[in-house]
């Protein structure tokens, strides 16, 4: 038994501006797909349209089959700037989403206490957002998203706020936290390495309007692209890949100078 | 250039230093001693004769009147008045400022008819009202307190939905993502968010009611300070009209410092 998320000839249109246009892709569960390209490529609509903050123009998004039983929100996003809510603490940023379900205060409580402690922010439940640094207050973004026990994690640029140390402490959390349970999920990047490191998948947008220019599966599994062995295939993963965002950024970067 | 002698060869610093100023500090004992030499200096022109009492009557003949006025009781009847005059004033321009800013801030059918009617009405003198008003509602409390309102609506409602306008976007979007009902996102995340900017309006709406209170008084009635002013004036009893001006800028400085603990509390996430 399990789910698939399903993503089929979506298109978007802003007024005039053609954003996506007949995106298909299926997700399996416990799958993450890294979603990169160029900017301006709609990699931020295709996850709005998912997540339904965006309608598309035409186009469908389903889960098909049967989703985990005490879901509260199937598609559940991870925002680039955290979107913590400044005057809440870490437990009440944390619990927000769970305050218009009905749920007993008891378990209310115990999915906050279950979520911190999964992201290492216990004994931090009582601070307040500006007492955190950049990547703690991402793992309290990361801690509200996983108090609902989405279906699909949807992470727009989750890292790119963040310093690279950071960024790599983050990565090998989000690693953890995959490796400890089944994590269906879209990634989105503008950066080839992280794609590279924590996607099961990577998809490449062409520039606007969005189009599949190509998916990629990484050839070695998420648990040993750390070994030495292992780097030869990444790497050559890596300068395929970026052989077309290159391609494909040097056309947009032109179409845009002319306007 | 520094010049700088080490070890008996004379080395030029490769920069002056350029990174000073455009730092001011309040020092606090600069700010008292301004005060105070600025009260003495006034005592002395008085003492000295260089000013007639009768325009600019000496810090202690204000002391004077103020303690006389206090012991009479004339003082608590004038306050008491204006006291409850601002206070009702306020609250209902600011409750109503808030609910229509909210409004305005939410929903587009409020804010196509409530941003260009905010924008021909807030800059009319509402004191230019008051005549309309006591026309209206006859000649008691009723007007001064509606000119107050007015007064105090406009500035609120707009602090009110520029704040909700301020909220970040990500929020929102943040609060839909989790499919968060539409009344949570209004008092979760838009009402706290909006917050600074509306306290910002009441602080700006307040030094507008001991304005509007001290005219509106000053035309039609005989208990308040407004009123006291303009009687101590048509006397010449400037000593009187001195100490009342001390008594609103008092009632001023109290309103604000009350705002400050207020924003202090309510502000501390910041």
């Amino acid at each position: 038994m399990g789910f698939e998320l399903a993503i089929a000839n979506v298109s978007h249109s802003y007024a005039k501006m053609r954003a996506l246009e007949d995106v298909s892709v299926t997700l399996n569960e416990g799958e993450i797909l890294a979603v990169i390209g160029p900017s301006g490529c709609g990699k931020s609509t295709l996850l709005g349209v998912v997540g339904g903050l965006i309608a598309p123009s035409s186009g469908s998004v389903s889960l098909l089959g049967e989703t985990p039983p005490d879901t509260l929100n199937p598609y559940t996003f991870i925002f680039q700037d955290f979107a913590l809510l400044p005057w809440r603490s870490v437990a009440g940023n944390v619990g927000l989403p769970l305050e218009h379900h009905r749920l007993g205060v008891g378990e209310r409580k115990a999915r906050v206490a279950d979520a911190l402690a999964r992201t290492g922010l216990s004994e931090f439940a009582d601070a307040l957002p500006k007492q955190l640094s950049g990547g703690m207050r991402q793992r309290v973004g990361i801690a509200r998203a996983l108090v609902v026990k989405p279906a699909v994690f949807l992470m727009d640029e989750p890292l790119s706020a963040l310093d690279a140390q950071t960024r790599e402490l983050l990565m090998d959390d989000f690693e953890d936290i995959w490796r400890r349970e089944k994590t269906t999920g879209i990634y989105v990047t503008h950066n080839l390495d992280e794609a590279i490191r924590m996607a099961d998948r990577v998809m490449v947008l062409r520039r606007r309007p969005g189009r599949v220019r190509e998916i990629v599966a990484v050839p070695v599994p998420r648990g040993e692209r750390r070994k030495p062995a292992a780097q030869g295939a990444l790497r050559a993963l890596h300068e395929e890949l970026w052989a077309n965002i290159r391609e494909e950024a040097k056309l947009a970067d032109r179409e845009v100078a002319r306007g | 250039m520094v010049d700088m002698s080490v070890g008996g060869t004379r080395r030029r610093a490769l920069v002056s230093f350029r990174g000073g100023g455009f730092a001011p500090v309040s020092i606090t004992w600069i700010s008292v001693l301004f005060f105070v030499l600025l009260i003495g200096f006034w005592q002395m022109a008085s003492s000295l004769g260089w000013v007639s009492g009768l325009f600019l009557p000496s810090p202690l003949r204000i002391v004077d009147a103020l303690q006389r006025l206090a012991l009479s009781g004339e003082l608590t009847q004038h306050v008491t008045a204006s006291l409850a005059r601002i206070g009702a004033g306020w609250a209902v321009g600011a409750v109503l400022g808030v609910v229509f800013g909210g409004l305005i801030g939410l929903f587009s059918i409020w804010r196509s008819v409530g941003v260009p009617f905010i924008a021909a009405m807030f800059p009319i003198p509402k004191i230019a009202l008051l005549p309309l008003f006591i026309l209206w509602l006859g000649i008691g409390e009723a007007p001064k307190i509606v000119t107050i309102a007015l007064g105090v609506f406009y500035p609120i409602a707009i602090g009110t939905y520029a704040g909700v306008d301020n909220v970040a976007r990500t929020l929102i979007r943040m609060g839909q993502s989790f499919n968060m009902p539409f009344h949570h996102i209004a008092f979760k995340i838009v009402a706290p968010g909006a917050l600074p900017s509306v306290l910002a309006a009441v602080r700006i709406s307040t030094s507008i009611a001991l304005i509007l209170m001290v005219s509106a008084e000053m035309i039609g009635a005989d208990k308040g300070l407004g009123a006291f002013l303009l009687t101590a004036g048509n006397l010449m009893q400037t000593d009187n009209l001195m100490a009342g001006i001390v008594v609103v800028a008092a009632i001023g400085l109290c309103i604000s410092g009350l705002l400050t603990l207020v924003e202090r509390s309510m502000l501390s996430w910041r």
